[in-house]
């Protein structure tokens, strides 16, 4: 298994705010790895990957944040067109349902980072292991 | 068993106490009319000569006295005795408009400490009970009139006044307090910090507090007793009639007994001034038949409650009020509906998973109101999704809908962002220009 944790926030929709989460993580030397946000009309929700989810979800509450972690699945794949359709064609195969997601590109290797909340960790990892696709840790996510 | 401060008043007989009340009414009334000229003019105006009060019956005869009198006369023009005898003033602000101010003779003090003393007893205190007083000393009668009352029962009392919440605890811890009282907020924003202190209900030796100066929920109540580890009793007073003391829960918890052998209480329609039968709600009307220095007659006081003569599991027959469902002063009216801050508290907290911190903002577009109440996120509550959190914020909308009977927009706000007073809670904004 190769769950990674992932740092949800709640984030109200007024100035300053990101601002001020960005800056707390900052302050405790916490590195972004990945992240994205869901917005609606009142509020958002911030999700991201750090190197160090315990201390940024302690030092995230402190500063009195509604913090959760979630364990989703990240995988690399070459970044090439038709890569993530095959993914998806995959998942729905396998019946695993994606809540969300959201990618980013490594700076050299020319591999794209695809990271998946999924309805059901254990057969998303199956199915990848059974294709063959590169399924990455937490520490590999921390060490791009 | 249930003890009593002083049972031959707490228990009289309905009819004992009747006669009590006519006597003292006649009485007072008698001596303002004489002593205090705005009472006389009132009544001249409607026609009422002393004479014509000889008992409780008559009391619908007499003219209302509004908070608007007490700033017209401010300071001292209500005050029935000579200065010389006035031993002490208190005063209150109000959040609006100009300060009135109140006196004590010396017998004033007297009657407001027991009255203050049969609270205490009726929550369980003795001598051998340590009490934390943290409403403000000062003028607000809360911090004095307590004290006066526990120094009656003989209580150790441990006069700690308002403010530095963490000194509070630690207070609170070092020194054994038994009883604690304050208002019900302050008491949940206390839990709070000993929470983030890491201090547990097992480290202190609270048994009950008295909470009051502020309408709350039983559902606060049960937080409160929860995370305290202590008994939640209510008790109920006002600056103009005396201070707290005036109305006390006993062990039944399901109403106040009101000292009415120094205060008459009636019920009103706030319309009409009609007087309402008892178990009917409305607005609660408190005429002074002990006071000397500041006896109010038939003083409207905006606080919405109901009166029952029910007979009470504790054996007092002091009649009993209903907690206030809130005042009519903080009663909104949204779209022609009646919403009470207290009403939104007790959904919220009945749902279970959300803070009880919340605020009401209320504007107008297009000549339409809108109606948002913004609650605070927790912990429990949150989860990744969108789609969960929209969840939440139609179950308490639905939940909103069904008991306030108009729709609200609700709003998930990050944690600590509504204001905190530490004493009474900042739950509406209303922003409608009207005036």
């Amino acid at each position: 298994m190769n769950n990674i944790r992932q740092i949800s926030v709640f984030v109200e929709n007024k100035p300053g705010r990101l601002s001020s989460i960005t800056q707390t993580l900052k302050n405790n030397d916490i590195d972004i790895r990945a992240l994205s946000i869901a917005d609606t009309k009142d509020f958002g929700i911030l999700r991201i990957i750090v190197n160090d989810a315990d201390k940024a979800c302690a030092k995230l509450r402190e500063a009195s944040c509604t913090v959760t972690i979630t364990e989703v699945v990240a995988i690399s794949i070459n970044d090439e067109m038709g890569k993530l359709s095959e993914v998806m064609e995959l998942l729905n195969t396998a019946d695993v349902n994606v809540e969300y997601m959201y990618a980013f590109l490594s700076k050299s290797d020319n591999r794209a980072s695809i990271i998946l909340r999924v309805d059901d960790n254990d057969k998303a990892h199956a199915a990848f292991v059974a294709s063959g696709i590169t399924q990455l840790t937490e520490k590999d996510i921390c060490e791009m | 068993m249930e003890k009593y401060w002083d049972e031959k008043m707490e228990c009289a007989t309905l009819s004992e106490m009747k006669s009590l009340q006519s006597f003292r009414l006649s009485q007072t009334i008698r001596r303002v009319y004489e002593k205090v000229p705005v009472y006389r003019e009132r009544m001249d105006a409607a026609g009422v000569k002393p004479e014509d009060i000889n008992s409780v019956e008559d009391l619908y005869k007499l003219p209302f006295t509004v908070k608007q009198d007490l700033r017209d006369t401010y300071p001292y023009g209500l005050f029935a005795v000579p200065m010389e005898q006035v031993v002490r003033v208190h005063a209150s602000s109000g959040t609006t408009g100009k300060q009135i101010v109140v006196g004590y003779t010396e017998k004033d003090l007297d009657t407001w400490a027991n009255c203050c003393a049969r609270a205490l007893t009726a929550a369980g205190a003795g001598k051998s009970d340590f009490m934390h007083v943290s409403y403000g000393y000062g003028l607000f009668t809360g911090g004095l009139g307590i004290h006066g009352g526990a120094e009656k029962v003989g209580m150790t009392v441990i006069p700690v006044s308002t403010g530095n919440t963490k000194r509070q605890i630690n207070i609170i811890k070092d020194l054994g307090s038994t009883f604690i009282c304050c208002t019900p907020s302050y008491a949940l924003f206390i839990a709070e910090t000993m929470e983030e202190m890491g201090i547990s209900k097992d480290d202190i030796k609270l048994k009950a507090g008295l909470f009051g100066a502020e309408p709350w929920t039983e559902e606060m109540r049960h937080e409160i007793e929860d995370k305290l580890g202590c008994k939640a009793m209510d008790i109920y007073g006002l600056t103009e009639i005396i201070g707290p003391g005036v109305a006390f829960e006993c062990s039944e918890q399901t109403g106040m007994h009101i000292n009415e052998d120094n205060f008459i209480a009636e019920t009103i329609d706030p319309d009409t001034g009609e007087v309402l039968p008892e178990g009917e709600q409305g607005e609660l009307v408190f005429t002074c038949i002990t006071k000397e220095a500041f006896p109010l007659i038939r003083y409207r006081t905006r606080d919405i409650g109901i009166l029952t003569r029910e007979k009470c599991s504790c054996g007092r027959t002091l009649i009993k009020m209903k907690k206030p469902a809130g005042r009519s002063d903080d009663m909104l009216i949204i779209r022609g509906v009646n919403v009470f801050p207290s009403q939104v508290e007790s959904v919220l907290l009945q749902l279970g998973n959300t803070a009880p911190y919340y605020q009401l903002i209320v504007d107008r577009q297009n000549n339409t109101d809108t109606f948002e109440i913004q609650v605070e996120i927790s912990q429990d509550m949150f989860s990744d999704t969108i789609r969960s959190l929209e969840d939440e914020e139609n179950i308490i909308k639905q939940a909103i809908e069904s008991t306030l009977g108009i729709g609200a927009k609700i709003t998930l706000v990050e944690p600590k962002s509504i204001p905190r007073v530490e004493g009474k809670a900042v739950h509406v904004i209303d922003r409608r220009k009207l005036h």
